[in-house]
């Protein structure tokens, strides 16, 4: 006998053909995923009745193990059960390089720079592969609670998310078989888990503290449309620390020493436990490594506040990168297990000046979100038309001459998003022009991280400067670039779809931000810089391509001396001068050669009129 | 005769409007389409037409329209959890086969 659920009216599916939808929440620790039910929001038990799916997989000779299963296996068989993978998810080589201190797992070289694997007992695994593990036990979930297949999920990621991130989790959902409705900002789910999307416009700040992050994110909502203003954070803040901290009090108060891995563990479990035990309670005892005592409440705040203290300088921070004032933030969602913490609820409450929005379970609170998103898009609500957006984590820009970066999308655009801009030639005669496209905030390209190079050929011959190329940058719906270079005159035409190389970390676009900021003033200065040695080298380019043509006929010996020598002075002084003295050497040539500049105008002025009679003169 | 709910899913029904936040009821139907002949129509009401017929069962509005009445009168809804799966289940007097899936049914 089947069991149905409630349906909107006149949205009864016949049957066998009703369209399941979930949403995914695949965390870094935690997975989850949760269903639209007779129109309530639902996270999906396993077989225990447990909604948490751990983001482990074990791999062994033969099978796969997925959750909780596998983290059981974490401890005696660490090489082959990986965990955390969300945080090598589109990533490169050189990442991996550096986070294989904080992951144990064995990394094998790709000389091509693709996607790293990790080396385990059932073979060679990918980030990808080992998400779409996840989410294959997550479908499996849901299709024996649902008692069908899928239709279609809506996965959540975090909002700083690049473009290579972003494909790396489409590529996992494909692995796993699952058709990807789309994906979604983890603050935008958690903002409509609490309906927002049904209320007044405003601005929701959503305050993500988990395990082992912490996130802020500023969203508008406009007329029903979710737009990401800012977000800012720290990759490496969250429960886990306040665990530290209440470990150190621990050891201190036991007037322990030295302690051995078990010990500590043993440790930082009870911290654990006292941590979660004083939501409800004011003192809770503590017993271990043969040591008792209580904690109290007012301890554990003065332990865990120098923590919360650093998230709301990251909410400050942030609210000034969108600039807005607290005041003007009308919702405040919390998300995230930690904000189960009394302190933590407290303090975002008095820092926004409203109390926080924490009725829904903060571990499930995206999965439902997205949920109520897979719902809609999968047709079963057709008179909603929330529509989501997602929005630029990092400018996307062009390298021009010099090395320097020209933003064309500035950061924190909605998408789908197009803009256009024109370049010229740099030399006469130039037939082609190669097109870097890079992404990040800072001024040089070198600063920047490349994203793909093409080149335009078939440019008419012409004098530097009269090409008319029209750079235009498209980012569609799904976050996907394409660039396409145009020269006007001739119509010649080039063009890149940029499938993002794998290679970038939410915390090295964090601190690509911090550095753009921190090296904002010495950017500048390498900008001028490097824009006076492009007009030195134009101004040089000029004067020889003159006096090849024209020298010879128009200069005596010591007029030519005249000119050189300058031109030989600021030729000399581009890789080593400063701006100001760069700046002064172009004048000085520019000065020197002003009385052949004019001469050459009426040499060329002459030869036009030569041979013409004066009524052949049209006079414009 | 009517429809009847029982206890645990007249809660279920409660809740479920609460959650939606707007409806008057749970409307039951039958539609000719499935594979067995008939199929059920499980759905919220948020507004009672004149062909309907409203009954009540343990405080909630089931509204059924006469049509489908014919089909449907003595029907017990149940909610019922079997495995990791739950939802709404159907003791239909009127039904003399169902399909496999019991979505749908003949009389």
């Amino acid at each position: 006998m089947a069991l149905m659920q409630i349906s909107e009216p006149g949205q009864s599916s016949a049957p066998h053909q009703r369209r399941l939808a979930a949403g995914i929440d695949l965390g870094t620790t935690h997975s989850l995923i949760a269903t639209v039910r007779s129109g309530e929001a639902v996270c999906l038990l396993d077989d225990d009745g447990r909604p948490l799916l751990p983001s482990v997989v074990h791999f062994a000779e033969q099978d796969v193990v997925t959750g909780y299963d596998a983290l059981a296996l974490q401890a005696e068989d660490p090489l082959n059960t990986l965990a955390s993978i969300k945080r090598l998810m589109g990533r490169g080589r050189e990442d991996v390089d550096r986070l294989g201190e904080i992951l144990p797992y064995e990394f094998i070289g790709d000389e091509q720079g693709g996607v790293p694997r990790i080396r385990t007992r059932g073979g060679d695994v990918t980030a990808i592969e080992v998400s779409a593990q996840l989410l294959t036990a997550l479908a499996e979930r849901a299709r024996s609670t649902l008692g069908d297949e899928l239709d279609g999920v809506v996965i959540t990621v975090p909002a700083y998310f690049d473009d290579a991130q972003r494909q790396a989790t489409r590529d996992a959902a494909r692995l796993a078989g699952l058709k990807l409705l789309r994906l979604l900002n983890e603050p935008t789910a958690a903002a409509v888990a609490y309906g927002l999307d049904q209320g007044n416009d405003g601005l929701i700040a959503v305050y993500d503290l988990g395990g082992g992050t912490f996130d802020i994110s500023l969203l508008r909502l406009e007329r029903g449309v979710f737009e990401v203003l800012a977000t800012g954070g720290n990759s490496a803040l969250g429960g886990d620390d306040m665990d530290h901290a209440i470990g150190e009090w621990i050891i201190g108060q036991a007037g322990l020493g030295k302690l051995d891995a078990a010990l500590a563990r043993r440790i930082l479990i009870a911290a654990r436990r006292a941590k979660e035990n004083l939501t409800e309670q004011e003192s809770v005892q503590i017993d271990v490594g043969g040591w008792q005592g209580v904690l109290d409440r007012a301890t554990l705040n003065q332990l865990v506040k120098p923590l919360i203290d650093r998230t709301l300088s990251a909410c400050r921070r942030t609210l000034r990168d969108a600039g807005v004032g607290v005041s003007e933030v009308d919702d405040v969602v919390m998300v995230g297990g930690s904000t189960r913490v009394p302190l933590v609820q407290q303090r975002v409450g008095e820092f926004f000046g409203k109390a926080p929005m924490c009725d829904l379970n903060p571990d499930e609170v995206v999965a439902l979100g997205a949920a109520i998103q897979a719902d809609i898009l999968a047709g079963n609500k057709p008179d909603s038309d929330m529509l989501l957006l997602d929005v630029l984590p990092l400018s996307l820009a062009i390298e021009t001459m010099g090395g320097l970066s020209e933003k064309i999308i500035e950061r924190n655009t909605a998408i789908p998003v197009a803009r256009a801009q024109e370049f010229t030639t740099f030399k006469d005669g130039q037939t082609a022009m190669a097109m870097h496209v890079v992404q990040g905030e800072r001024e040089l390209v070198a600063d920047c991280r490349s994203l793909a190079r093409f080149e335009l050929r078939g440019i008419p011959p012409m004098t530097a400067g009269a090409a008319r190329i029209r750079v235009t940058y498209q980012v569609d719906a799904d976050g996907l670039l394409s660039v396409s270079a145009e020269e006007a005159t001739s119509g010649v035409r080039s063009e890149v779809v940029v499938k993002p190389s794998y290679g970038l970390s939410d915390g090295e676009i964090e601190s690509m931000l911090r550095a753009s900021m921190e090296h904002a003033g010495e950017d500048m200065q390498a900008r001028m810089l490097r824009e006076q040695q492009v007009e030195a080298r134009r101004v040089v380019e000029a004067i020889d391509a003159a006096l090849a043509q024209d020298g010879e006929r128009l200069l005596s010996d010591d007029e030519l001396l005249a000119i050189v020598e300058p031109r030989d002075r600021l030729e000399q002084g581009i890789d080593t001068s400063s701006t100001d003295e760069l700046k002064r050497l172009i004048e000085a040539l520019e000065q020197a050669s002003e009385f052949y500049v004019a001469r050459r105008m009426d040499d060329s002025v002459r030869r036009a009129l030569k041979g013409k009679q004066i009524d052949e003169v049209e006079v414009q | 005769m009517g429809i009847e709910l029982s206890q645990v899913a007249a809660e279920r029904v409660q809740h479920f409007l609460a959650n939606r936040g707007k409806g008057v009821g749970l409307r039951l139907g039958v539609k000719t389409t499935g594979c067995s002949g008939l199929a059920y129509v499980l759905e919220f009401v948020d507004e009672v037409n004149d062909d309907d017929e409203v009954f009540e069962s343990r405080g909630i509005k089931v509204i059924v329209d006469r049509k489908s009445l014919v089909y449907l009168d003595g029907t017990e809804v149940d909610f019922a959890k079997v495995g990791l799966q739950e939802g709404f289940q159907f003791r239909n007097p009127n039904a003399k086969d169902a399909c496999g899936c019991g979505e749908s049914f003949t009389v």
